[in-house]
């Protein structure tokens, strides 16, 4: 039997660029580069490992997003992810993250799993949920924020690090996992990788492809609404100071006329 | 008045602070019904009630423990049922998030998370999110089903408002999927002393320029002499100089204390997005072209070898 795995991975702006708010309280995409997020680079990582230990075994990478978010998907097929999916549709823009797990878990339903890994986090919604909203709706078991990742048979363990402790997780599959970067170097795609990726099979699914509604996605179906986006208020220049032997001092008069001792 | 829920974050019955912030901004929206899980659940009772709870919803098991976060999620929804509130508040940990969203798919209703502050609107509570590494701040609205808002440590001032705080054992069935993820070995944290960093009102950090696990003596000596936490920058944990869980920043914590002073950190933008809501930043930085001082009130620049030992000293001459 092979494992099937679906790695979820997110086209989002480049964090480096100036990022903005579009006049419908959306995400600008005109004005700034897009890019598989970061955080989803070792989810894809992870994925090829379990992948590569395990007897015979398909990586299939999953998106939901505009038609650029193709970028994505090449990115993680040229690390060496075996095929993708993309999810695109005009009425998608502004889906909320309820929404985004409902297309993502029907999608991920359609392609067949056994294993559904996912990045930490995104890092332009940056909620963290998703790969426990996709737990829930698939009604199989979550195994979050893993530092470390193996899968033993029909058995996924982890570790777990949390705020108050480190746990041991383990999960029979099928499961949804979610890696953190603490999980291992995420590799770099080879020029072979590269050349490999361009032959690589792309599927386009659309709501109807996934049999939801248009009325349950999109701006119009998001169960949030943004009133107000406002960019935040530039810093008002602070004093700098080179040391020139007693910066430790006046840094103690500054913290002094603060109040802070 | 309406009821809200609030989601209690407790060790072994101590509540953690920001469960206390978040019934100063339940009171804003209704009468604050407090749900606490777990081993000593009951004796938070006491606390919340001092802080404005109505009702303490308990319930103890040995699921909470030993499976992750489904058992939880089907007492939060027991609660729910109980209760009927106009809205559901959660303490924006990992597990916290979690928790409330999977609440939220469950009852049918939208989501916010990591608001930092929450007012009450016509259409019901407005939550304020601070958003791409805080560049921008948004306010939003829960349109559908009953909010189910998580929100920041330090959003709220801690505000006594002693209530009648009556405990009620909550019965919880637990679904199916509640024993799907086993908890096989649990290590707790070993405190070092210091307060929480998201909970400090000082964090001081350190960053690659440390150079070293050893030389972090600096950087928790001059913590210490401010009663501050310590946070450090993925670099530094990187190089396995400081341990992942003091990591200020996007994959790490995000705090916004009183007082920030980074020392030997860049200020990449990963960094930023975790401490740049602080409300003082100062830094100690080599290289004059650091981004850091970008968004210092108060910069030096400098071997932090030199100026750091020496700030603590002086504050600790200052304090006598
Ligand atoms: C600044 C900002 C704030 C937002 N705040 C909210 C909010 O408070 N409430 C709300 O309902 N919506 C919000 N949204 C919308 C929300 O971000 C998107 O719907 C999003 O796709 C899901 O949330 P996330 O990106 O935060 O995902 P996270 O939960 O952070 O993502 C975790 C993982 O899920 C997977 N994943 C997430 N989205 C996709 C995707 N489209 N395709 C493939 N894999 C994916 C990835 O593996 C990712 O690593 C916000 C969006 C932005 C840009
Ligand atoms: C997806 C993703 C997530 C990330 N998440 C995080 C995160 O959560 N937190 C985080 O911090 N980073 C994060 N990063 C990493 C981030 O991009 C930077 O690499 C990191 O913050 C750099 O750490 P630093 O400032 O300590 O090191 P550097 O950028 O190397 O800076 C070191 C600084 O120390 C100064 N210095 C050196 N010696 C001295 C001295 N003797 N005295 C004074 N100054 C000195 C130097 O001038 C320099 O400015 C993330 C990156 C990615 C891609």
């Amino acid at each position: 039997m092979s494992l099937r795995i679906v790695v979820t991975v997110k086209y989002v702006p480049d964090a480096t660029g100036d990022r903005h708010f579009a006049d419908d309280l959306t995400l600008d995409r005109d004005d700034v580069d897009g890019l598989l997020s970061e955080l989803d680079e070792y989810a894809v990582e992870q994925a090829l490992q379990i992948a590569e230990d395990a007897d015979g075994a398909e990586v299939t990478v999953l998106t939901v997003g505009p038609e650029d978010a193709k970028d994505a998907l090449r990115k993680a097929l040229s690390m060496g992810a075996d095929k993708a999916v993309h999810v695109e549709d005009d009425d998608l823009h502004g889906t909320d993250i309820i929404g985004t797990s409902l297309v993502l878990a029907k999608a991920i339903e359609k392609a067949g799993y056994d294993l559904v890994i996912s990045g930490m986090a995104s890092t332009d919604g940056t909620a963290g949920v998703v790969p426990a909203l996709l737990a829930e709706r698939l009604g199989v078991p979550q195994v979050t924020l893993l530092s470390e990742v193996s899968v033993d048979g029909s058995t996924v363990k982890g570790r777990r690090d949390g705020d108050a402790a480190t746990e041991q997780l383990e999960a029979s599959l099928p499961a949804v996992v979610s890696v953190t970067d603490q999980s291992g170097e995420a590799r770099y795609p080879s020029f072979k990788g590269i050349m490999a990726a361009k032959k690589k099979p792309v599927q386009s699914w659309d709501l109807s492809d996934l049999e939801i509604d248009a009325e349950e996605v999109g701006l119009a179906g998001a169960w949030t609404a943004v009133e107000s986006a406002a960019e935040r208020p530039a810093r008002t220049a602070g004093t700098i100071v080179k040391d020139e032997g007693e910066g430790g001092k006046q840094l103690a008069e500054f913290l002094a006329s603060q109040k802070f001792i | 008045m309406a009821e809200v829920l609030v989601y209690v974050d407790h060790v072994d019955g101590a509540v953690r602070k920001p469960t206390l912030e978040l019934l100063t901004l339940a009171r804003r929206i209704g009468d604050p019904v407090a749900v606490a899980l777990g081993n000593g659940a009951a004796d938070t009772a006491s606390t919340l009630a001092e802080h404005g709870a109505v009702k303490v919803l308990t319930a103890d098991a040995a699921e909470f423990a030993d499976y992750l976060v489904v058992p939880k999620v089907d007492a939060l929804q027991a609660a729910f049922g109980q209760v009927s509130p106009a809205a559901v508040l959660v303490p924006s940990s990992a597990e916290g998030k979690e928790i409330a969203a999977r609440l939220a798919v469950r009852v049918g209703s939208g989501i916010v998370t990591d608001a930092i502050d929450l007012e009450a609107g016509d259409g019901g509570p407005v939550a304020t999110q601070s958003v791409f590494a805080a560049a921008y701040t948004t306010k939003s609205r829960i349109t559908r089903g009953t909010p189910v808002i998580t929100v920041k440590p330090n959003s709220a001032p801690v505000e006594p408002a002693p209530a009648a705080g009556t405990v009620e054992e909550l019965a919880v069935t637990f679904c199916e999927g509640a024993t799907g993820t086993k908890v096989v070995a649990r290590t707790p944290r070993e405190s070092t002393g210091r307060p929480e960093l998201t909970e400090a009102a000082i964090v001081v950090s350190g960053g690659r320029g440390v150079n070293g696990a050893e030389n972090f003596a600096i950087i928790e000596a001059l913590a210490d002499s401010l009663g501050a936490a310590v946070g450090a920058s993925r670099a530094a944990v990187d190089a396995g100089w400081y341990p992942h869980s003091n990591q200020v920043g996007q994959t790490g914590k995000s705090v916004s204390p009183q007082l920030y002073i980074a020392s030997g950190i860049s200020g990449a933008i990963q960094h930023r997005a975790g401490m740049q809501t602080s409300k003082t930043i100062v830094a100690v930085n080599k290289d004059a072209e650091a981004p850091i001082f970008d968004l210092v009130d108060y910069g030096i620049v400098g071997d932090l070898f030199q100026v750091v030992p020496q700030l603590t000293e002086a504050i600790k001459a200052r304090k006598g």
